[in-house]
């Protein structure tokens, strides 16, 4: 009974992502059932479209970015919840998680009225930065959740013997905690590669982003070209976590 | 023993930095926003006045959008409940040589883009979807059924969102159990349903309640769902800040709408670490990875 339900609820969760991969390959008109043969037209087509390449390169430049800078400043934030004791800290704990647990709606509003009131125009930089309070919270979580799994005494140890703190970082620490910071940084790029909801409050027709896009031509109707360009984001997207467990598997059996 | 107590300020100094300009004095604006007045011209005025939030509460448009907003999300999050807490039970039951792989499925949409996952239930209930394309073609029915554009519609996606949210809760709260219990129960002479309803279920609460918590508030907050799947009268609170920031250009009667839903989901997370406990949320999302 309960193996049956589980099937079930498995069947419902992917039927719809199925039939949008399917119906990538219908050569018909419209972007619907039935099926009229098997074809890459509209990836064809897709390829010539110079904007979704803009948006597609405007992702991955983003969702690049986002990922180095939310680790850069997750990682010691993560390190000083952890190592170190100091007043306030369940406070800014909490403040630092904060942007979890806030609407993501007003997140976009809020920023795009302070870049108002300081008259700046939407731009590249507003994409990043947003996307970065939106991925902080997840790289701090991660991180630290490893970083208590790995033992002070490692630490201590490398600075009784006499490397220095940032030694003792680059030679123990770092390549302990290297698989929670890789997995920060690929969650930070999905995030970031993935979202809409505050997006679209801070995306400009010139900085769109692959959602954002997607968007804009779902105001038509959902067109062939919508179904395979989903096609294309689903494979990159679940491919990245295979590959990425897949390449760091060989690295450590490879040494 | 030096004293260190600076260290960790400077290690957290980058991320407070960036919290606190990019999120902290936002939210202030958004604040102080709501209170100012809108020119006829649609020029911003500063000043201090509740106008906003009576024209919210002026007549029944508004609130009964705030109401059907809780109202949807709260059968949100009973059928999270319902579809999630099977598989999760699923997972923690099973001893198949599968189970990994059936794990990384259900982590698998979180991985994929959720406007995608929105969009996708359009090509199976729309006039040419799958549903009605199947029905036609074996004679059930004469004309498709219109199941687009409603409040069902609606739901189906946002389930779709939330259902790994909520089975990843309460895997984590289950697999936490010591099956010996449950053991212990069934040799005092407890039936299987006995053992789980006196011993599995209770302590699986606070998965189950983080869960709906998470459900909860990241429905208030989503406008995507109704805009995509819904008709006009499926509008959420979302969608009206989304529609005066973006549409209107009405900054400050968007940024009360935006206060007044900050306040209601703060009283609810509130309510809730008061009796619960926060912590159960942050201890399964650092799990996702």
């Amino acid at each position: 009974m309960i193996r049956l339900f589980t099937l079930l609820v498995y069947v419902w969760m992917f039927t719809p992502i199925i039939a949008v991969i399917i119906l990538s390959f219908n050569p018909q008109q419209f972007g619907s059932f039935p099926m009229e043969g098997f074809s890459f037209k509209w990836f064809v087509k897709l390829s010539h479209n110079s904007t979704i390449l803009d948006a597609f390169k405007n992702s991955l430049v983003l969702g690049s970015c986002t990922a180095v800078l939310s680790t850069a400043f997750g990682v010691p934030a993560a390190m000083a919840f952890i190592r170190y004791e100091f007043r306030g800290k369940q406070f800014l704990n909490t403040l630092l998680i904060a942007p979890i647990m806030i609407p993501e709606v007003v997140l976009g509003v809020a920023l795009l009225l302070f870049i108002r009131w300081l008259q700046q125009p939407k731009s590249f930089a507003l994409l990043l930065i947003g996307h970065v309070v939106l991925t902080l919270p997840y790289v701090l979580l991660i991180v630290q959740a490893r970083l208590v799994g790995i033992k002070k005494e490692y630490e201590e140890a490398a600075l009784s013997l006499g490397a220095n703190p940032f030694q003792t970082f680059k030679e123990i620490t770092f390549p302990l905690l290297a698989p929670a910071i890789f997995a920060g940084m690929l969650f930070s790029f999905t995030i970031s590669f993935d979202d809409v909801t505050a997006t679209l409050f801070w995306a400009t027709a010139q900085n769109q982003t692959v959602p954002v896009k997607i968007f804009g031509m779902l105001r038509n109707s959902v067109s062939p070209e919508i179904n395979a360009l989903g096609t294309v984001m689903i494979i990159l997207t679940v491919s990245t976590p295979f590959l990425a467990g897949y390449l760091s598997r060989r690295f450590a059996s490879g040494k | 023993m030096k004293d260190k107590s600076w260290k960790p300020w400077v290690l957290l100094s980058p991320s407070l930095t960036a919290i606190f300009f990019l999120l902290v004095i936002p939210i202030c604006f958004v604040i102080v926003y709501s209170f100012w007045l809108r020119a006829p011209s649609g020029a911003d005025i500063p000043a201090f006045q509740f106008g906003n939030y009576a024209k919210f509460f002026d007549d029944f448009f508004y609130p009964s959008i705030l109401l059907s907003t809780l109202r949807v999300a709260f059968e949100t999050v009973i059928l999270c409940l319902v579809f999630g807490y099977i598989p999760a039970y699923f997972f923690y039951k099973t001893r198949s040589r599968f189970k990994p792989f059936l794990m990384l499925l259900v982590m698998l949409p979180f991985w994929i883009s959720f406007i995608i996952r929105t969009l996708s239930w359009i090509n199976i209930l729309g006039d040419s979807g799958l549903i009605n394309h199947l029905l036609l073609k074996f004679h059930v029915i004469s004309s498709p059924l219109a199941m687009l554009y409603n409040e069902g519609a609606v739901i189906m996606g946002l389930l779709q969102y939330l259902l790994p949210f909520m089975i990843l809760n309460i895997y984590v709260s289950l697999d936490g159990i010591d099956k010996s219990l449950t053991e212990a129960a069934k040799s005092l002479g407890c039936t299987e349903w006995q053992a789980f309803k006196e011993v599995t279920l209770p302590l699986s609460l606070p998965g189950v309640s983080a869960g709906c918590l998470l459900v909860f508030v990241l429905t208030c907050g989503t406008y995507l769902p109704p805009m995509i799947l819904g008709g006009p009268g499926n509008e959420m609170i979302a969608n009206l800040i989304f529609k005066r920031i973006i549409g209107t250009l009405d900054w400050p009667f968007g940024s009360a709408i935006s206060v007044l839903l900050m306040v209601l989901l703060m009283v609810i997370v509130y309510t809730y670490n008061r009796y619960m406990g926060i912590n159960q949320i942050f201890k399964t999302l650092s799990n996702e990875s």
